[in-house]
């Protein structure tokens, strides 16, 4: 594939609910923010691929409500349906395809709208499992367990995610949920489905993020400097939970494994300096670092106990606060990319890390990591 | 460097009202299987999947997810697009940007539906807007109608006129095995079927139907080591814009009108109506038959209808429009648009069996939906330059 | 041995419920419909297009509309259809009563279609460029249904 760079990046405040929004408030401020970033106006958009699940917004096509509003009028436009990462994947493919040179990619939703067990108890299988009344809380219990069955992870170090992430979220301004917490606070809030508390937990949250995607030649447009694709890569796994190993994520490690080969990378531990994860609970921070190779197995929570995986360590993971702080489902994979645009730049005041030359993304689909794609970006061309 | 690329199998279900005797996973790998087979290739050979249905059809969540057993995508890159009636329009053009791209060399290309499984009308009414469009809306029927009401009043056509498409339609649905629909049907017949909203009768619609299609798109490195005439993709376009139903022009498919400007002008084609050889249109209703052909400027406003009555969309007209008997024998929504691309494709590769065109050059497929929605696909028998 | 048998299992009568939120420039449009019976468009700065429902982007100019215009309750058929089939209503869960009148309608002031209820006692009245009326509910909740149908005026 041919180069291409994220030249402009908007989001809107992650909340908990936004009664004055409807998604297409949402999409344009997206989108507005997005342009401004890039100083780009609309005319300066090829195409547009908005991304949004049509159960979660009670909606079948969701993508119309937003069309307008993305300044999708008398343009190409399509929609994906899946994580915001996979969105911006195909919106990447359409800038390399010859068709056009910039794609606005955006993603997203209002879990405040829906009752979200109902409407993730709809991904389960309508014949053998979705009476048995499985919802993704429920059945990332079941992950949650088998992963620390396996590696003997306690559930106080799974806290030590919770405690990080809130904390790093007090830094960031867009996040909903910024919180001074402790492994104890975790241990003792409501115990939903064991082993997940509810601060084990991330919320479900009303935003939209937008990112503006350009092909080498238009790259240079924006007023600000490109942050270089220099990876993607997507993989689905087996889709009931009996065909898998619960407790390791081999589409995961697939995934990476061919965005680290696309970006020229040997030895992930050293060369990532920065990482935005899917942590929608927890355990599933430590797990994902592992199937990716960020650190060895079974490792994970011996490093965030030694305070490597914070803003200040030497591999910070989530320092925007993750999703345990904010979680637009949907939106989510988008929000983990222009977090690392960010970092990249040079962009993430209070909660800047370090070195940030190579930074990855990662985005999920599915119930408990069915599918995964995973995004390495980076400041060299 | 973006790639060339051409489909180069497809496959489908043998579309029935009602398959109680498969699950939708079962479905879905009736058409990958013959997908596969036409394309002489195995699962293993395929670098990725693009998937789409109507959601609230099947009430299934997360279904690219789901549906790996059917598809084969265990271990391999999903993306599902979903953008309602267009859907097997965009996966189509979801499958050549993802090969374009040089992301993939060879995708597998799915859309399938299983309408029996729910109430189609209620189910689609749940596209449009819950506060503003909702209460008053029927459906897919309702706006086609309003559509129809606008233009009879613009250009006095009448529903005589519709019904012509539809007795074309399903006389050329009698050559494809794989429509639902397979009984001719009379003008008088038309006419006096039950009248569903003025001025469409029940036998100007299409009807429900549980099926699936699969197309195979390789990039120009493999597409001729893989058959020996492969359908080249010259153009694709998506126009889905309108906020609410109230924005439309009624009257006139403005989306079809741009995005056919655009996909010619690109292709250097000046005069469709003798440049294109064959149209795979998705017309879920007899009047779109009029209307849509000449926003796609194939015909002046006002012209359709004269164009139907002379036969030149008839099979051995001057320019044959839906030989596969189109939506109205045969709508598995979510497949019903990529049916359109494989019928095109199939009429390019030669493989179009009791319906071939003959000496096809240019094909067109399109897709129809949501807000007024067009998705159209540019085929060729040439490598595009 | 057993017959071959395709079994079909139903979903049950499980909904899943919205709360929509109806955003600032429906809920401005909801409370004076509700509150003084007057429809309000929003127009955008560029085009001057009046845009109902009234919405925050004027999507070909893309551009943020701020300005609320009213507009009147009267107007004529831009385009309608009569609906005769009974399908199941996603709202209710029940069958929808027919037959019923379906119309966008072009009200004074406004520059897209509103779509709506035609009253269908005589069909024959029911024509595109028919000129037409609002009749609101009596009692007004802040919804679409606070307007109870459009009646051609002679």
């Amino acid at each position: 594939m041919d180069k291409a760079a994220i030249i402009g990046i908007g989001m809107t405040k992650i909340e908990a609910r936004r009664d004055d929004w409807t998604f297409a408030d949402m999409a344009f401020e997206a989108t507005r923010k997005a342009l401004d970033d890039a100083g780009l106006t609309i005319n300066d958009i090829d195409n547009v691929i908005t991304t949004s699940n049509d159960f979660w917004d009670g909606r079948t096509i969701s993508c119309m409500a937003v069309g307008d509003a993305s300044g999708a009028s008398d343009k190409n436009v399509s929609c994906v349906e899946g994580d915001g990462t996979f969105g911006a994947f195909y919106g990447l493919a359409r800038t390399l395809s010859g068709s056009y040179g910039t794609t606005l990619v955006t993603g997203h939703s209002k879990g405040s709208q829906s009752v979200s067990s109902l409407i993730t108890n709809a991904a389960f299988d309508p014949i053998y499992e979705r009476t048995l009344g499985l919802d993704m809380i429920s059945a990332c219990a079941l992950q949650a367990n088998a992963y620390m069955h396996r590696t003997g992870v306690t559930a106080e170090q799974c806290a030590a995610v919770s405690v990080k992430n809130h904390g790093n979220a007090m830094k960031n301004p867009m996040q909903q949920l910024g919180m001074k917490i402790t492994e104890k606070d975790v241990l003792k809030s409501e115990m939903i489905s064991d082993p997940l508390r509810k601060l084990d937990c991330s919320p479900v949250s009303d935003g939209c993020c937008a990112i503006i995607i350009a092909n080498e030649s238009r790259a240079g447009k924006s007023k600000k400097k490109p942050v270089w694709i220099k990876g993607a890569s997507m993989c689905a796994d087996a889709y009931f939970l009996g065909d898998r190993d619960l407790s390791r994520a081999k589409s995961l490690t697939a995934a990476a494994k061919k965005a680290f080969s696309m970006a020229g990378i040997i030895n992930p531990e050293k060369e990532i300096d920065v990482a935005e994860v899917y942590d929608a609970f927890g355990y599933q921070e430590l797990m994902w670092l592992e199937a990716m190779g960020l650190c060895g197995d079974g490792e994970a929570a011996k490093l965030l106990g030694e305070g490597h995986l914070d803003i200040g360590g030497t591999m910070p993971v989530n320092p925007s606060g993750g999703l345990m702080a904010g979680h637009p489902v949907i939106a989510a994979g988008l929000y983990r990319i222009a977090e690392v645009v960010k970092q990249i730049r040079g962009e993430a005041g209070k909660y800047q890390v370090k070195k940030a030359d190579i930074g990855l993304a990662q985005g999920v689909n599915g119930l408990c990591g069915q599918s995964h794609c995973v995004w390495i970006l980076g400041k060299d061309r | 460097m973006a790639k060339r690329v051409a489909i180069v199998g497809t496959g489908q279900t043998f579309h029935k009202s009602h398959r109680p005797d498969v699950n939708g996973q079962e479905l879905i790998h009736e058409a990958v299987t013959r997908a596969l087979t036409d394309a002489q290739l195995s699962i293993n050979d395929i670098d990725a999947i693009v998937i789409g249905n109507m959601d609230h059809f099947e009430g299934i969540n997360y279904v690219d997810c789901w549906s790996v057993d059917g598809s084969g995508g265990t271990m391999k890159p999903i993306i599902k697009i979903t953008t309602g009636g267009t859907t097997g329009c965009t996966i189509a053009i979801g499958g050549y940007h993802l090969v374009a791209s040089g992301a993939f060399d060879k995708v597998l290309v799915i859309g399938w539906e299983k309408n029996s499984e729910s109430d189609t009308s209620g189910a689609i009414t749940t596209a449009f807007d819950p506060v503003w469009d909702r209460l008053v809306f029927a459906g897919a029927i309702s706006g086609l109608a309003a559509e129809a009401q606008a233009y009879m009043a613009r250009y006095g056509a009448s529903d005589r006129d519709g019904a012509r498409v539809s007795v074309r339609d399903r006389k050329h649905a009698m050559n494809n095995p794989h429509a639902q629909l397979r009984k001719e049907v009379s003008l008088e017949e038309v006419l006096a079927s039950p009248m569903l909203a003025d001025p469409i009768h029940l036998l100007d619609v299409c009807p429900r139907t549980d099926g699936a299609c699969a197309v195979i798109m390789a990039s120009e490195d493999s597409a001729e080591k893989i058959t020996k005439k492969p359908d080249w993709i010259w153009g694709t376009g998506n126009r889905h814009s309108y906020a609410y139903l109230g924005d439309a022009d009624y009257g006139r498919l403005t989306s079809m009108e741009r995005t056919a400007k655009e996909i010619f002008k690109k292709a250097g084609i000046k005069e469709p109506r003798k440049e294109i050889n064959v149209i795979e249109l998705y017309q879920p209703y007899s009047f779109a038959g009029i209307i849509w052909i000449e926003d796609m400027g194939i015909v002046p406003h006002g012209k359709g209808a004269e164009y139907i009555w002379s036969g030149a969309t008839d099979m051995g007209g001057e320019l044959p429009i839906n030989p596969s008997g189109g939506v109205i024998s045969c709508n598995p929504i979510g497949a019903t648009g990529l049916v359109r691309c494989a019928e095109a494709a199939m009429q390019v590769m030669g493989k179009a069996e009791g319906r071939q065109v003959p000496d096809v050059n240019f094909a067109v497929s399109t897709g129809f939906g949501g807000c007024w929605w067009t998705d159209m696909i540019l085929h060729g028998a040439k490598k595009p330059n | 041995m057993a017959e071959k048998e395709n079994i079909v299992i139903d979903s049950g009568e499980g909904g899943q419920p919205f709360d929509y939120a109806v955003g600032m420039h429906g809920s401005k449009f909801f409370t004076e419909l509700r509150d003084h019976k007057k429809l309000l468009g929003t127009r955008c700065p560029k085009c001057q297009k009046v845009y109902i429902p009234p919405r925050g982007v004027c999507g070909p100019c893309f551009e943020e509309m701020t300005e609320f215009v009213e507009v009147k309750p009267t107007g004529v058929i831009g385009t309608y259809t009569i609906l005769r089939f009974a399908f199941i209503d996603p709202e209710t869960g029940q069958q929808k009563p027919v037959p019923y009148g379906y119309g966008f309608i072009k009200l004074d002031g406004a520059d897209t279609l509103f779509q709506h209820y035609i009253n269908i006692e005589d069909e024959s009245k029911i024509k595109v460029g028919a000129r037409v009326e609002a009749v609101f509910a009596e009692k007004r909740k802040g919804s679409i249904r606070d307007i109870e149908y459009f009646r051609v005026i002679d």
